[in-house]
């Protein structure tokens, strides 16, 4: 603990992040450039939620990280470990308990509450560079808000296949301004981003941006009248705690076409299964 | 002199700056809120929450302009010995601290571009008093709407008309602290 300056980064770094932070919080959905660093893991293991939890965390925190929903794979442990090394936080893997959570591709099901800030990691921050690939001219298409060519994609969607075909990173508008990635989560956690109690801080490490949406923001999935926009799941029960409102993972059990939906989010099935709600599959 | 200079700064950095930070993080994201911080002990005439916001926030990248009274040799002595922060003029500043009266006009700060709008000044506004009444917020990071006691009106909704463009501002009164970013409403 000694060996590393409080949560590992260095003073004037965390002060060049939290600089970048505020200016996000003023600016709603903006993806804000910043100096990130290079980190002890590689990229796309979240470096750049690393660096704003790293800039945002106090000694007081409870950490929870979550990767795909789950408290306890690889990308999650690790992360946690690296904060209790670095900045001696106690972590947990209640979403009621944490005051910190660092998230990889969910929200947690649990409604978050005012004293909470969610640190998403994110792999490519901006939502047009699939289709412009010049960072000059998507800066320019977001300062006109041109983003006709976002909807011409959901509509080439619909022309292909009947429906909005895209299921996860759904692009959303920000405060009628910016149109912003909420990052790979799927977008059955998407009506979640709006009017959140919760700061929500969005670090993309690689690609050097942090952006953010203040609590109670107004966040509006892209959709068109006659295709409303609609958060799906699969539609079944979780296996293990019976719950039919949580977002499922299709896991596969044998090599004979077996398999069965859990909950993503491992907390809130545990904390289901604790107080005594059992799936079909549960054993 | 000197010794006023050394002293005053964070005891312990790493921690007391993640707090102050949070408070100053809590005050951006809900307008309105009152956060309380210290951690700072400036020289008159800053206060301590405009004091541990600066030593929070600014470094030798970040120009502060130190408006009226705040220019003085006390306050730009301790800011060089604790920061190392340039000094400049309002055109090419990222911070700028000052009573209301001193830091006008608005129109001397950068607001940042199309592209970049995060490249404009937050204004650190040293007021006499900070309440929970007066002019009402409405916007991203308030509930319903927020009060909070502004040294005047016209300037925060004409610099809200210019979002996504604007400046920030903080609000700072001995240890309490407030925020009014440029997407908030004001009436």
């Amino acid at each position: 603990m000694t060996d590393y300056n409080f949560a590992y980064l260095d003073e004037q770094t965390k002060r060049m992040i939290r600089r970048a932070i505020l200016k996000g919080l003023a600016i709603p959905g903006y993806q804000v450039p910043f100096a990130s660093r290079e980190m002890p893991m590689p990229y796309g293991w979240g470096t750049g939620g690393v660096q704003v939890s790293a800039a945002v965390l106090t000694p007081e925190d409870r950490f929870k990280v979550i990767d795909q929903g789950a408290d306890d794979t690889t990308n999650a442990v690790s992360i946690r470990t690296f904060f209790e090394r670095t900045a001696g936080v106690k972590t947990t893997t209640k979403t009621t308990d944490a005051s910190v959570i660092q998230t990889r591709h969910r929200i947690p099901e649990e409604p978050l509450t005012e004293g909470q800030i969610l640190v998403y990691q994110v792999p490519i921050p901006e939502p047009l560079r699939f289709l412009e690939p010049r960072e000059s001219e998507t800066r320019k298409m977001h300062s006109l808000e041109e983003y006709g060519l976002m909807h011409v994609k959901l509509y080439e969607d619909i022309s292909r296949h009947g429906h909005i075909a895209t299921s996860y990173a759904y692009p959303v508008k920000v405060e009628g301004h910016y149109v912003m990635d909420p990052s790979p989560i799927p977008k059955f956690d998407n009506p979640k981003l709006g009017d959140m109690a919760a700061i929500q801080l969005f670090g993309a490490g690689r690609e050097q941006r942090i952006y953010a949406l203040p609590p109670y923001t107004e966040v509006v999935s892209l959709d068109f009248d006659d295709h409303p926009f609609e958060a799906s799941k699969a539609d079944h029960p979780c296996g293990l705690c019976g719950a039919e409102d949580s977002y499922l993972d299709e896991v596969i059990v044998d090599d004979a076409g077996g398999r069965m939906f859990v909950c993503s989010d491992t907390d809130y099935c545990e904390a289901r299964q604790a107080a005594g709600h059992r799936g079909k599959d549960a054993a | 002199m000197q010794a006023q200079t050394l002293s005053g700064g964070f005891a312990d950095p790493a921690i007391q700056s993640t707090h102050a930070f949070r408070s100053v993080m809590e005050a951006m994201a809900r307008p309105g809120t009152i956060q309380n911080i210290n951690g700072a002990e400036p020289p008159s005439p800053l206060s301590a929450a405009a004091g541990s916001v600066l030593l929070t926030l600014c470094d030798t990248e970040t120009p502060i302009y130190l408006a009226g009274a705040a220019d003085c040799e006390a306050v730009r002595t301790w800011l060089a010995f604790h920061t190392g922060a340039p000094l400049t003029g309002p055109a090419h500043c990222m911070f700028a601290i000052g009573s209301w009266s001193a830091l006008a006009p608005l129109s001397a700060y950068p607001i940042g571009t199309p592209e970049y709008p995060d490249r404009s000044a937050t204004l650190i506004v040293e007021c006499p008093e900070l309440s929970p009444s007066g002019a009402t917020l409405t916007g991203p990071g308030i509930k319903d709407s927020a009060a909070l006691s502004l040294p005047e009106l016209r300037a925060f909704q004409s610099n809200r008309a210019l979002f996504p463009l604007g400046l920030d501002f903080v609000f700072t009164c001995e240890n309490g602290l407030a925020a009014l970013p440029r997407s908030t409403e004001v009436s």
